[in-house]
């Protein structure tokens, strides 16, 4: 058994690590749908450039990355290949689901062949609800999930994952 | 050996002979004279791949590095639009297929309101006419914009991408302006919009035909004549006028083969026969005309939307039935009429006489057409929507066999699918 998984890290090396982590998270490029279209200018425009958060997109495989944003529609035809997606991901990994067909299926509703809410599938840490979500609320979404990895204690997320936070 | 080489010969630094095939150990496999070494690799590439805009999925057959064989997998985002908009009433069904082309928004909705408002057989008034030209220009940009931000970034040019994207968010600060949302609208309703344009629209017109320009300006000096890019665009992904023809393609796919189509001007809706622009055309049909003529198209739909800016004419921006239309807030104070008519119109819709009409709208994918079969209910018994991605999804296999794996990613981001639009 490891140092971690025993818990009995100390304190400022807990501390480092969660700081390290925090600021170097890699976010897997991909866009299901819509709200992608508001990540990609998240990331990439200029006038939001999520790059100084530490967010650091475009590892082209889930093998590299940490974060993985769940933005868009998820259809039963796909959910099997996100959940393929997040446990090739290395752990410790996050989920932010973004917009409201990814976080309860929003205004597909009533469709027959749209998976209503993404948490059925993987597990979230933060959602992102609007249609589409503004790119500053993804931004919101990210300084929350940092703020959650810095107080994160290891060894507890080893044994189980706690409560998900909802961006307001 | 070449009659230069004694100029440019210098000795040891030349590369060191290639090993001969006996010289090379292959140990811990028995690659050689395997029983599989004359069958073609399948590849498969997404759903979830970077580049394919979304969440296409292709599999292709491999020759060594060259494809033989093509079939596009779709149906990831298949959402069930069409289904759920039987649910609808006329009035709820634009903030539905707004959703389905998600870059750009207005033209699902212009396509559905105006197959409605053909049953309905109402005439809008000037001023929303040309709000829904304005709009639809304005839109077609940021399109084309993202089409060109996405593409460059698929090729490699991440400039292109923030190039793109910047000009792009002026755009999207307008549409915020005056349609309150980014994108996904619900702006345009039967008979009209859903408000007038705000105050001092025309100074933001104005800057962003200036602003845009600019932007422009960037993306053609960084793309237009840039080696690499060209190495990568230039006869790749070609496709013949008549196959591009009989596949049903449309739109930039159909425009970069020869073909001259375009429903702005050869089928002109809304008052499109009133403005003056050029339709742009190439022949070779490949991916860097694509390219040359979205770049084009962003400079024509300027000059529509300057036309626009100069002539739109003062009045409604909806048309005044009150069957149709709501009444104003103001009046539902005061009128029992209008509280009546207001609470009909949000709870049972307008009734639409029974007939099936089909129009269509030139989107910057191509010919989005709305099919719509009304029973007199209020709700439509069917509506299909012929959405442009979809048709020229088609022709990509015609595209890409013959040439290399990695151009597909070019040739994906020629036809600019986007995949809300395929599966709906």
């Amino acid at each position: 058994m490891g140092l971690v998984e025993s818990g009995k890290i100390p304190k400022p090396l807990t501390w480092l690590m969660n700081y390290g982590r925090k600021y170097s998270l890699w976010m897997f490029q991909w866009g299901p749908a819509c709200c992608a279209i508001e990540m990609a200018a998240a990331l990439a425009s200029p006038r939001y450039d999520m790059m100084r958060l530490g967010v650091i997109p475009f590892p082209a495989s889930p093998r590299q990355a940490d974060l993985i944003v769940i933005s868009g529609t998820i259809t039963d035809k796909m959910a099997p290949a996100v959940r393929r997606l997040w446990e090739q991901m290395p752990d410790p990994k996050y989920v932010i689901s973004m917009g409201a067909c990814a976080n309860c299926g929003g205004p597909y509703w009533d469709s027959y062949s749209v998976t209503k809410g993404i948490d059925q599938v993987v597990p979230v840490d933060v959602y992102v609800p609007g249609c589409p979500p503004r790119p500053e609320a993804l931004l919101e979404a990210v300084v929350i999930l940092q703020d959650m990895i810095q107080n994160e204690d290891m060894a507890a997320r080893w044994r189980g994952r706690g409560e998900p936070i909802v961006v307001s | 050996m070449s009659a230069l080489e004694h100029l440019t010969d210098e000795g040891r630094q030349k590369l060191p002979p290639r090993p001969t095939a006996q010289e090379i150990v292959v140990t811990g496999t028995n690659w050689p004279g395997s029983e599989f070494d004359d069958d073609p690799m399948i590849i498969n590439m997404g759903p979830q791949h970077p580049s394919t805009h979304g969440v296409l999925r292709l599999m292709c057959e491999l020759e060594g590095e060259t494809v033989t064989r093509v079939k596009p997998i779709i149906g990831y985002l298949h959402t069930g639009m069409e289904k759920t908009g039987e649910e609808l009433t006329f009035v709820q069904g634009a903030t539905n297929v707004t959703r389905m082309d998600y870059a750009s928004c207005l033209f699902n909705e212009v396509a559905f309101c105006s197959a409605a408002e053909a049953l309905l057989d109402i005439e809008l008034p000037p001023r929303a006419r040309w709000i829904r030209m304005l709009m639809m220009e304005l839109n077609r940009i940021s399109s084309h914009l993202l089409s060109l931000a996405t593409g460059g970034m698929d090729i490699g040019g991440l400039s292109a991408m923030i190039f793109g994207f910047r000009e792009r968010e002026y755009l999207l600060r307008f549409f915020e302006k005056v349609t309150g949302l980014r994108f996904n609208h619900n702006f345009f309703r039967v008979g009209g919009s859903a408000a007038d344009l705000p105050d001092g629209w025309q100074e933001d017109v104005d800057k962003l035909l200036t602003d845009i320009p600019k932007g422009m300006d960037d993306l053609d000096q960084l793309l237009t004549e840039n080696p690499i890019w060209l190495e990568r665009m230039v006869g790749v992904g070609m496709i013949d006028k008549e196959l591009a023809v009989n596949l049903g393609a449309s739109g930039l796919v159909l425009r970069s083969t020869g073909v001259d189509w375009d429903l702005r001007r050869d089928m002109p809706y809304l008052d499109y026969d009133q403005v003056e622009f050029d339709v742009i055309s190439a022949t070779n049909g490949d991916c860097y005309d694509r390219f040359r003529i979205r770049m084009a198209e962003i400079y024509e739909s300027l000059r529509i939307v300057k036309q626009c800016l100069e002539n739109m004419p003062d009045g409604d921006y909806r048309v005044q039935d009150r069957k149709v239309t709501p009444p104003p807030r103001a009046r539902i104070d005061e009128s029992m009429e209008a509280l009546i008519h207001h609470f009909k119109l949000f709870t049972e819709g307008f009734k639409i006489p029974a007939g099936q009409v089909y129009t269509a709208v030139e989107s910057p994918r191509g010919e989005l057409g709305c099919m719509m079969v009304s029973d007199g209910g209020s709700k439509p018994v069917r509506m299909h929507m012929r959405t442009p991605s979809f048709y020229n999804l088609q022709s990509l296999e015609p595209m890409m066999v013959g040439g290399m794996i990695a151009d597909a990613v070019a040739v994906i981001s020629g036809i600019d699918p986007v995949m809300g639009d395929v599966d709906r």
